[in-house]
C-alpha cells in the first residue's frame, strides 16, 4: 500500500517546488525594494499601527476551537462506520449498526445541548 | 550507472500516468485559475450590467495573463516588524497544501495522479484543510491588527464549518461505502443514481459549508473588505499575493471536485444507468451524443450572431468562438460515431470514449458548481461573524447530524423492502423531507431564542 503513495510524494515535491520557484523567479525579474520609513509599516488605514498586533485576542477563538475538537474526532469515528454501514445494511444487520452510532451520536448530542444551554456556542 | 538509468526507466514506466498528469496540473492550474477569474469578472459584470474587462485583448481575454506578468514584476513589500522567516513560507504552505489536495482527485477514470489510495476523499479534505496552516501563520508574521484577526476569523470558521462538511460526506459515504474515489464514481455507476438526489440535504449542508471553508461571499469574512482591508492579505503584495489568490481558487475548484465526485456523480453522464434510446449494436446512447449535441448548438448560436458585431475584432473573435466549439463537437463526436462506421473499432475507442466524455461531464458539473458560487456571491450581502458562527454551530452541525441518522434508518428501511437505485428515493425523500422539518424548527426555535441587542450596544472588537 505505501507504494500507492509515492506518486502522491513525488507530485507533493512537485508542488512545493512551484511557488518557490516562482518566488525567486519573482525576485528575479522585479527591481529591487526601495521603500524606507512609514511604506514598511504595517498598514492601518494612513495612520500609524496602534502597538504591537501580536498581543491578547477574544478567548472565543479558544472556545471554539475546543470544541471542534470534540465534534471533528465525532466525524472521524463516523468515517469509518460509513464505510461499513451499507455492507451491514445488506446483510440485514443494519439496526444493530444504526443503534450502536445512536447511542454515540445521543451521548455527543446530550453534551451539544448542555453546551447550547450554557450558551457556548453564541458569539457575542 | 546504467543500474541507475534503467531503474529511472522502470520508475518512469511504472508511473507514468500519474507523472505526466502532475506535471500537466501544477503547469495549467494557474492559467485555469487565471481564467476563472477573468470568468468570475465577466459574471459579475454581467450581472451588474457593465461589460468587465475588454483592454486586454479581444474581450478582456488577455487579462489574466496581464495581471500575471503585473504581479510577477511588482515590488515585493515585506513590514518592517513582520517574521520574515514565516512571511516567506506562509503562502507557499497555503498554495502547497491546495495543490496537493487535487493529487487525490480524479478527473476521468484515467487522470488521478494517487491512483488506488483507499482513503481517497480522506486525503482530499485532509489536505486542503492544512492550508489553514497558511493563512494563520501568514496573519501572524505580518504583525497586523488586520491580518492577525482576519487570519483568526479564517480558522474559527473553517473549523466551524469542517464539522458539518465531513457529516455531509458521511451521508453521501453511507451510500458509497468506500473512500476511494473511483469506487464511490463506480458505487453511483453501479446504482444508477446520484448521491445528492438520494442526500439533497447532505449537499445542501456541503454547500454551504463548502463555500464557509474557501472564505468566499457571503462567508468572506476573513476578507472583509469594510471591515479588515483585506483581512489576512493585507501586507502580502506582488507574487506572495498572487501565491494566496490562487490558493483560495484552486481550493475552490478542489470543494467543487469532492462535491461533484460524492453528490453529483462524478464522471458519470446525468442518468447513467439508464437507457432510453439505445442503439444495441453499439451500446450508444441518446446521452453520449448531448455533449456534442450541446457544442454544435453553441457553435451555431456564436455564428448567428457573428453578423452583429460592431466591431470587426470582435466579429474574428465570435467566428474563433464558433470553431473551437464545432472542433470540441468534432472531438467529443468522434468516439460516439466511430462504433457506427467501423465496429471492429468499438473496444479501441472505448478508453477514449470513457476520457473524453468522462472529463467533459467533471469538468461541466466543476463549472456548474463555481459559477454557483460566483453567483451567492454577486447575490447576497455579507453576514455579520456572530451570524456565521450562529448559522455553523445552532443550524448546520445539528442538521447534518441528524441528518445522518435519517439516512440510516432510510437505508435500513429500502433494504427491508429491496428497494435499489431509483426506487431507494421513496425511503430517502421521507427523510429529507423530515430533515427539512427539522431544519425549519431549529430554525423557528432560533428566531425566538435570538438575544434582542440593545441599541447602541457595545460591538464585540475582536469578533
Amino acid at each position: 500500500m505505501p507504494k500507492a503513495y509515492l506518486p502522491v510524494l513525488i507530485y507533493a515535491v512537485l508542488v512545493m517546488a512551484f511557488p518557490a520557484v516562482t518566488l525567486v523567479f519573482a525576485k528575479l525579474l522585479r527591481p529591487d525594494s526601495t521603500s524606507y520609513g512609514p511604506k514598511l509599516q504595517p498598514y492601518e488605514c494612513g495612520i500609524a499601527p496602534e502597538g504591537h498586533a501580536r498581543g491578547r485576542y477574544s478567548v472565543r477563538f479558544y472556545i471554539i476551537a475546543m470544541l471542534f475538537v470534540v465534534f471533528d474526532v465525532e466525524t472521524m469515528f463516523l468515517f469509518p462506520w460509513a464505510i461499513l454501514y451499507r455492507g451491514w445494511v445488506m446483510a440485514h444487520l443494519g439496526l444493530f449498526a444504526l443503534i450502536s452510532m445512536f447511542v454515540f451520536l445521543g451521548i455527543l448530542l446530550i453534551g451539544y445541548v448542555w453546551l447550547y444551554k450554557k450558551g457556548a456556542l453564541e458569539w457575542a | 550507472m546504467q543500474a541507475v538509468t534503467q531503474a529511472t526507466m522502470e520508475f518512469m514506466k511504472e508511473y507514468r500516468t500519474p507523472l505526466i498528469c502532475g506535471f500537466v496540473i501544477v503547469a495549467v492550474l494557474p492559467l485555469i485559475v487565471g481564467y476563472v477569474v477573468l470568468v468570475e469578472r465577466k459574471i459579475m459584470a454581467d450581472m451588474q450590467a457593465r461589460l468587465g474587462p475588454m483592454r486586454v485583448g479581444p474581450h478582456g481575454l488577455l487579462q489574466p495573463i496581464a495581471d500575471a506578468v503585473k504581479l510577477l514584476i511588482k515590488e515585493d513589500i515585506i513590514p518592517d516588524d513582520a517574521d520574515k522567516l514565516v512571511f516567506w513560507l506562509a503562502p507557499v504552505l497555503s498554495v502547497g497544501a491546495a495543490l496537493l489536495a487535487i493529487a487525490g482527485l480524479a478527473i476521468g477514470p484515467a487522470f488521478q495522479i494517487a491512483q488506488g489510495i483507499n482513503i481517497g476523499i480522506l486525503f482530499v479534505v485532509g489536505v486542503s484543510a492544512m492550508g489553514i496552516f497558511g493563512i494563520v501563520l501568514g496573519g501572524w508574521a505580518s504583525n497586523s491588527h488586520y491580518s492577525l484577526i482576519g487570519a483568526l476569523r479564517s480558522s474559527a470558521q473553517l473549523v466551524s464549518y469542517e464539522t458539518a462538511a465531513g457529516m455531509a460526506l458521511v451521508c453521501g459515504l453511507l451510500f458509497a461505502g468506500t473512500l476511494n474515489i473511483t469506487s464511490i464514481v463506480q458505487a453511483q455507476y453501479d446504482q444508477g443514481i446520484w448521491f445528492g438526489l438520494l442526500a439533497p440535504v447532505a449537499f445542501f449542508v456541503y454547500l454551504v459549508a463548502s463555500i464557509a471553508e474557501t472564505n468566499r461571499a457571503p462567508f468572506d469574512l476573513p476578507e472583509a473588505e469594510s471591515e479588515l482591508v483585506a483581512g489576512y492579505m493585507t501586507e502580502f503584495s506582488g507574487f506572495r499575493w498572487s501565491l494566496y489568490f490562487l490558493a483560495e481558487y484552486t481550493n475552490m475548484i478542489v470543494v467543487a471536485s469532492v462535491a461533484t465526485t460524492l453528490f453529483l456523480g462524478g464522471w458519470l453522464r446525468p442518468f447513467p444507468r439508464t437507457h432510453w434510446l439505445t442503439w444495441k449494436s453499439t451500446g450508444m446512447d441518446f446521452f453520449d451524443f448531448l455533449p456534442a449535441l450541446l457544442m454544435v448548438v453553441v457553435g451555431a448560436y456564436c455564428l448567428a450572431r457573428t453578423p452583429k458585431q460592431p466591431v470587426r475584432v470582435q466579429q474574428l473573435f465570435m467566428l474563433a468562438v464558433a470553431g473551437m466549439c464545432f472542433a470540441a463537437a468534432a472531438v467529443l463526436a468522434a468516439p460516439v460515431i466511430v462504433p457506427f462506421v467501423k465496429p471492429s473499432l468499438a473496444a479501441a475507442v472505448k478508453p477514449l470514449y470513457e476520457g473524453i466524455h468522462g472529463g467533459f461531464w467533471f469538468i461541466c458539473k466543476v463549472g456548474l458548481y463555481i459559477y454557483f458560487f460566483m453567483w451567492v456571491r454577486f447575490t447576497l450581502p455579507r453576514y455579520r461573524f456572530d451570524q456565521l458562527m450562529r448559522l455553523g454551530w445552532h443550524f448546520l452541525i445539528p442538521l447534518s447530524i441528524i441528518n445522518v441518522l435519517l439516512i440510516g434508518i432510510a437505508m435500513i428501511i429500502g433494504s427491508y423492502y429491496h428497494l435499489n437505485g431509483w426506487w431507494l428515493l421513496l425511503a430517502t425523500i421521507p427523510a429529507s423531507i423530515i430533515a427539512l422539518i427539522i431544519a425549519l424548527f431549529i430554525l423557528a426555535l432560533e428566531q425566538k431564542g435570538q438575544p434582542q441587542k440593545a441599541a447602541g450596544a457595545a460591538p464585540d472588537s475582536y469578533a
